[in-house]
């Protein structure tokens, strides 16, 4: 059977078209443009999905997207909202969470037991006896959650970009369309979004049973069309505001982060539900749902419909019925002074002051019971009408789309005669249109969205007054002892779980939330925190103002982790002389997100000892291009290094080199470099690989403050940098220099070798001859073949980072960040030359002075390990005394030179004398003892 | 099915009692008043009474009860820390946790999934192998384990991540656990209010009164109570009521954010976290997927979203597992972190006398919760410092003897 109509003028489907699909292992026909909840309404189908807690047959509900009634997976995929998901040929689709199937779900055992599950029974239950805690978590897990996840799906790769605007409409309905026009013809340059295929809102699809509407649509978009100055968005959502207007768009394609100078939001209203026994069979829908199907689907929404009205909108409504051949059963108005006469002269069965007192039906709406009420929710059930029908349309109020608006900061107010929250007062550049600000009606609305933008422009006072009358039943909730009347469709929370949930405290509009979950499923309350608000307030005794709502949260609509993390990106640093390691067979390491060298060659083991004794009895080389480099220049540049490091830099002769150490406020070590001086009031200054960028940042921001007279450049990355190290290192360097140039040498100066001018310091951080030269990056792969092919015929090799760490520690050094951690003062490692004690003030100067009268607790010491075990403890094993922790160890390596294990370790205080011993509490969990040596653990091989 | 789900279906009425029943007044006086009615002030209200027979407390919450950062958090409890003093701290604080839910007769849903710190650096195996020796030497149950133990446990995460951060071992913290958090705050809440325990919802306190370095009272909104002993117990909010107060401590405020899914079925058992790519994530018993990241890297007094955020989130889960790609992100929230200078709680005693302090809660705070109530309560009730909150005192700062925690927070902040 199917219930397509003939064509509609103004259909979204492309009747020449026709694909197949799969829904729970039947192929059904679709035409393209359909969505899979109206291909399947089209073709008969009614249960479409089943509910998350009760397992309840579910149908069409507001077919767009707030409610998730019919929820998909097609196996890769999961958590498809069926109502907004377009068909696609082939496509193998079956509802999420039931067991069986969506017809015969075994798990609709629990619509049975629903009285044993009342709102919030699982705080009540399940922890006693404790040990079967676990087996009920179990149980409940499996039962929640929706969609199942597919491990292999794809990780998406999305695009984003950024995209700027004077003004952004939010909804493409009558008011946004307009007001995109107004703003357009007033030189703006306009990005007008929707969320749905085709622009118009309401006008495609709420028509009254005339053309008006879609003529003024058509009108309206001839124009848009005109207008080069719009950028159309459909299938688009506006994700969020954030601050200082930026409203991400979830795109078909991808992201688009807009920063709007002005933003109108346009985003309508979500029709309610009316509250009733069943009100969530399938067939009981809401009013602008059938007229979707109708309009945009052609689909018939039912054979012979029941309309429960509560405002004059739902007249419209049933005209739209009409018009498509619907034969109204009934139409019950809940309000008892409704000017029904329209529908009477239809020859409509009228029900006035009479509410839906429940729906009937097996797995889809066979009928209705419909009574007199008194307007407040109790029925008169001493005389019930049944009337027979196969569906309830339901037209009774709405609730602004206003997340955007409470996001922006917007203060919303409760308006008790339109029965609406409508904007208070707007955040600066922020505008409401439309059914948002409380305008309905078709003309209304229009003028309402030239209002709005002519504000947004400055090209006229507008005022925010709302002109339209409200469309909002009042209490649209129909009490029933056996309960089922659903307030949110997401969680199945019927009327009563609010009453109970009150009842037990949770009385604040937040705690209601948090305790019945209301709201807080993948619809984020569209459909049930008006009606929720109403309870509250109503069981309270308070007014709805004062009630409030809960916190608006970003997104409108959840939004997939994909699109969010769009393409990702993989930066990598390289250094000036990575093609000449690559072709040395140099084994990667990535370091601080740069590619280094960790040996050479493949055998890791063979491979450090050898460049280990290459530079212990000839000569090594590395590349450091990743070191941090700074100048330092101006007259107050000495100052500037006084204020920033520990040490002494205004006295430092020309042409010679400084430790220099910095600290943190509390006296801390955060990085360690050499300082050299170049000339009067130019220093050229190093810092830690990984430290680079913060030191840079630290230094800029200290000079913020300070203001002093000197210059920061950062030439981290634009020089390259290699140490030369090893006893035949000076032999090799002579080759190229001269050997009288070589003795003229100081310990730092700008030279030129191999016809590269650079700037050489001397740095015995891995031997006590070393050179480090540092030279532009784009020079630095002659300088190192030349250093190269001069050393390697006497034994040079080229080492890696392995063997860098291996060989300072031979040296007997720490490295900051490895055998220093958070709390490290300099105290500790024995660094207490390297502290001024007469400049007037130096970063962590204050604290090192305190930290200078507290006894230490624990100190940096060499060790060697007399009896290393056959696995060598790990780094950060700790150091006991007498059971008690008082340290750990902070390296440790086999020593190729010395061929014994040395490392270096955090020991009590009391025991940092050489020869003194101490226990390493093994990774295994043996102690092992280890003697406390002198460093540095060697001396030069001369 | 258990047995008492029955009264439920079997009684006319809803069965339920109220959880707490809010007095329409302030009494003038109370011997202790409670700042803030998150799950630290009202776990130490029930501490008070239960353990100290201390009933006559008022707890005053400005908002509604559990709505800071009790409600805002990813409800992650672990006791896998850095320093000594933290370990036994939150090891005595987990095994309250394991009886919580009988002692306060209500289900916080707490779920033991065991906990792994993803490794993807050389110097991150450094921290987990400092971490595990600490927390085995200390009776702790963590160990450094390889990437094929984490395979074990996760089957679907891309150890590679996309190759772009090998995963190279994790430390492993098998009571690792999660809980529903706002119902922490309300059983702690109803077992304290059923001994008589006043509990006020949207009342501020606007003062405090001081005299001669002595609390002698608190104003709020709804007037002044009298009372020589006054807890303040309000995460983000500290550094306002020890402007009242009058000293400082070196609190900053930063926001952290945090974000949901949509309910999937059940498919991650474990707790995640990667501190290289700044995230983690575990799955609640709903289904949802509840992930975090860094703070922000700026003070801010304010539970703003922002998008970046969300996300740089997005990328690195996907880095773990690329397969989330089509599942949807909810919602976003953010709470204000109360962060100290060594990433350890401030606890303890005030320079103004009667006047306590449970804060610098910053990232951690949540898994404190019955700890901190319990080793506050002693504290108040003592008028001298828990035993075992020595480590966290706020002269610390002063005196130079930091409790270094930084190494242990979830993800480098």
């Amino acid at each position: 059977m199917t219930q397509r109509l003939p064509p509609q003028p103004g259909e979204w489907i492309d009747r020449s078209r026709t694909i197949e699909f799969v829904f729970e292992g039947k192929t059904y026909p679709a035409f393209v443009g359909d969505t899979v909840s109206s291909a399947l309404w089209a073709m008969g189908e009614r249960v479409l999905g089943r509910s998350f807690k009760y397992h309840r047959p579910r149908g069409i509900l507001s077919h767009a997207n707030q409610d998730v009634n019919v929820m998909l997976e097609d196996g890769t995929r999961t958590n498809l909202r069926g109502d907004v998901l377009p068909v696609e040929a082939g496509m193998v689709l079956k509802a999420v969470n039931r067991l069986g199937s969506v017809e015969r779900d075994f798990y609709a055992v629990l619509d049975w037991l629903s009285p044993f599950l009342p709102v919030g029974f699982y705080y009540k239950t399940f922890h006693r006896p404790k040990a079967l805690f676990p087996f009920w978590e179990g149980v409940i897990r499996r039962m929640a959650g929706l969609g199942a996840l597919s491990p292999h799906a794809p990780r998406s790769e999305t695009t984003k970009r950024h995209a700027y605007c004077d003004v952004l409409v939010v909804g493409a309905g009558p008011a946004g369309l307009s007001a995109a026009l107004t703003a357009s013809q007033g030189g703006a340059r306009v990005i007008l979004v929707d969320e749905n295929p085709r622009i118009g809102g309401t006008l495609s699809y709420d028509h009254g049973g005339e053309k008006h509407a879609l003529d003024t649509l058509r009108a309206l978009q001839a124009r848009i069309a005109n207008e080069a100055n719009i950028r159309v968005c459909v299938n688009t959502t506006a994700l969020g505001y954030y601050a200082d207007h930026l409203v991400p768009l979830a795109c078909p394609n991808g992201l688009e982060k807009v920063r709007a100078s002005k933003v109108i939001i346009a985003s309508g209203a979500f029709e309610q539900p009316a509250v009733f026994r069943n009100n969530d069979l399938p067939g009981v829908m809401l009013g602008s749902a059938a007229q979707r199907l109708i309009h945009r689907y052609a689909v018939k929404p039912c054979e012979r419909a029941v309309v429960l009205a509560g405002h004059d909108l739902a007249r419209r409504v049933t005209l739209d019925l009409i018009a498509a051949g619907v034969e109204i059963a009934a139409y019950v108005e809940l309000r008892e002074t409704a000017d029904c006469r329209w529908a009477e002269q239809r020859g409509i069965p009228v029900y006035r002051g009479y509410c839906v007192y429940e729906a009937y039906g097996k797995k889809s709406v066979e009928g209705v019971e419909v009574c007199l009420w008194d307007g407040q929710g109790r029925a008169d059930v001493t005389r019930k009408h049944r009337i027979a029908c196969d569906g309830v349309v339901m037209s009774v109020g709405w609730a602004p789309a206003a997340a955007l608006l409470y996001q922006s900061g917007c203060q919303m107010r409760f308006d008790e005669t339109r029965q609406q929250f409508l904007p208070a007062r707007l955040a600066e550049g922020i505008y409401a249109a439309g059914r948002v600000n409380g305008n309905f009606g078709l003309e209304a609305a229009l003028a309402d969205g030239e209002r709005a933008a002519r504000n947004a422009l400055g090209l006229a006072i507008g005022s925010d007054r709302v002109d339209d009358a409200g469309y909002s039943h009042p209490w649209p909730i129909i009490d029933h002892p056996r309960g089922k009347n659903f307030i949110d469709f997401d969680e199945d929370l019927q009327l009563e779980d609010f009453a109970n949930a009150i009842q037990e405290s949770f009385d604040n509009i937040e705690l209601l939330k948090r305790f019945t979950t209301v709201g807080m499923g993948p619809s984020q309350g569209k459909h049930s925190n008006m009606n929720a608000i109403r309870v509250l307030s109503r069981i309270r005794n308070q007014p709805i103002a004062e009630v409030g709502t809960t916190t608006s949260r970003p997104f409108f609509h959840p939004v997939p982790l994909g699109l969010l993390a769009g393409r990702s990106f993989d930066p990598e640093r390289l250094t000036p002389l990575h093609a000449w390691h690559l072709a040395h067979e140099a084994t990667w390491v990535s370091l601080g997100g740069w590619q280094r060298p960790a040996f050479y060659g493949s055998d890791r083991a063979s491979a450090i000892v050898d460049e280990v004794m290459a530079v212990r009895t000839a000569a090594g080389l590395i590349d450091l291009s990743t070191l941090g480099k700074f100048e330092i220049r101006g007259p107050q540049a000495g100052l500037f290094l006084e204020r920033f490091y520990t040490g002494h830099y205004q006295n430092q002769a020309i042409g010679s080199t400084r430790y220099a150490m910095l600290l943190d406020e509390t006296g801390v070590m955060v990085d360690d470099g050499i300082v050299a001086r170049l000339a009067e009031d130019f220093y050229y200054v190093t810092a830690s690989t990984s430290n680079a960028a913060a030191v840079y940042r630290e230094m800029t921001r200290c000079q913020q403050i300070w203001g002093l007279d000197a210059t920061i450049i950062n030439l981290t990355g634009s020089y390259g940098a290699l140490n030369l190290a090893g006893p035949l290192a000076p032999q090799i360097l002579a080759a190229l220099l001269s050997k009288h140039r070589l003795e003229r040498l100081n310990g730092a100066e700008q030279l030129e070798i191999a016809g590269v001018v650079c700037r050489l310091l001397h740095v015995r951080f891995v031997s006590e001859i070393a050179y480090e030269i540092h030279a532009p990056a784009r020079a630095m792969l002659a300088l190192w073949e030349a250093i190269h092919s001069e050393g390697a015929p006497h034994g040079l090799k080229p080492f890696g980072i392995e063997a860098q760490r291996v060989l300072r520690l031979e040296m007997g050094h720490f490295i900051i960040g490895h055998d220093t951690d958070g709390l490290t003062h300099p105290f500790e490692v024995g660094l207490d030359w390297a502290l001024a004690h007469d400049k007037p003030d130096y970063l962590g100067y204050r604290s090192l002075r305190i930290l200078k009268r507290k006894p230490l607790k624990k100190r940096l010491v060499g060790f060697t390990l007399t009896q290393p075990p056959d696995v060598l403890p790990d780094e950060c094993c700790l150091v006991l005394r007498d059971g008690a922790i008082v340290g750990r160890v902070t390296s440790i390596a086999h020593s190729p030179t010395l061929n014994r294990t040395i490392g270096l370790a955090y020991v009590a205080a009391e025991d940092a004398v050489p020869g003194a011993t101490f226990v390493i509490r093994h990774q295994h969990g043996m102690d092992i003892l280890a003697t406390v040596v002198p460093r540095p653990f060697v001396g030069e091989a001369r | 099915m258990p047995l008492n789900l029955l009264k439920f279906a079997l009684s006319k009425r809803h069965p339920e009692p109220p959880f707490f029943r809010q007095p329409d007044y302030l009494n003038p006086s109370y011997e202790v008043v409670i700042i803030g009615g998150g799950g630290h002030g009202l776990a130490t209200a029930y501490y008070l009474a239960k353990d100290h027979g201390i009933t006559n407390v008022a707890v005053l919450e400005r908002g509604y009860l559990g709505g800071g950062n009790t409600g805002r958090n990813t409800t992650i409890i672990r006791s896998n820390y850095l320093t000594p003093e933290g370990v036994a701290f939150y090891d005595a604080g987990v095994k309250l946790w394991e009886n919580l839910s009988q002692e306060l007769d209500l289900n916080l849903f707490y779920s033991t999934r065991g906990h792994f710190t993803l490794a993807h650096t050389e110097s991150a195996m450094r921290t987990m192998r400092w971490r595990a020796e600490i927390n085995k030497k200390m009776g702790v149950e963590s160990e450094v384990v390889g990437p094929e133990t984490v395979k074990a446990a996760i089957p679907q995460i891309d150890l590679s991540c996309g190759g772009r951060a090998p995963i190279l071992g994790a430390l492993y913290h098998k009571p690792g656990s999660i809980a529903r958090h706002d119902a922490v705050a309300w059983g702690y809440g109803r077992a304290a209010n059923r001994m008589g325990v006043h509990i006020f919802q949207s009342t501020e306190v606007t003062g405090l009164e001081i005299r001669q370095g002595r609390i002698h009272g608190v104003h709020t909104r709804r007037g002044m109570i009298r009372t020589s002993k006054v807890l303040s117990a309000v995460a983000g909010f500290t550094p306002r009521i020890t402007q009242m107060a009058g000293f400082r401590t070196p609190i900053v405020v930063h926001p952290l954010q945090a974000c949901v899914t949509e309910p999937l079925k059940p498919w991650l058992n474990t707790i995640v976290v990667s501190g290289s790519l700044h995230v983690y994530v575990s799955q609640s018993s709903r289904g949802e997927l509840v992930m975090g990241a860094s703070l922000d890297p700026y003070e801010v007094h304010s539970t703003r979203s922002t998008f970046d955020f969300v996300e740089g989130l997005a990328s690195h889960i996907l880095d773990l597992f690329p397969f989330l790609a089509g599942i949807k992100v909810v919602r976003q929230w953010a709470g204000m972190a109360d962060m100290t200078p060594d990433f350890a709680p401030i606890m303890g005693l005030t320079p103004v006398k009667g006047l306590y302090l449970d804060a610098g809660w910053g990232t951690w705070g949540f898994k404190a919760t019955p700890i901190a109530g319990k080793t506050m309560a002693a504290t108040i009730a003592n008028d001298k410092p828990h035993a075992l909150i020595h480590a966290f005192r706020l002269e610390r700062f002063r005196d130079f003897e930091l409790t270094g925690e930084k190494g242990a927070a979830a993800v480098g902040h």
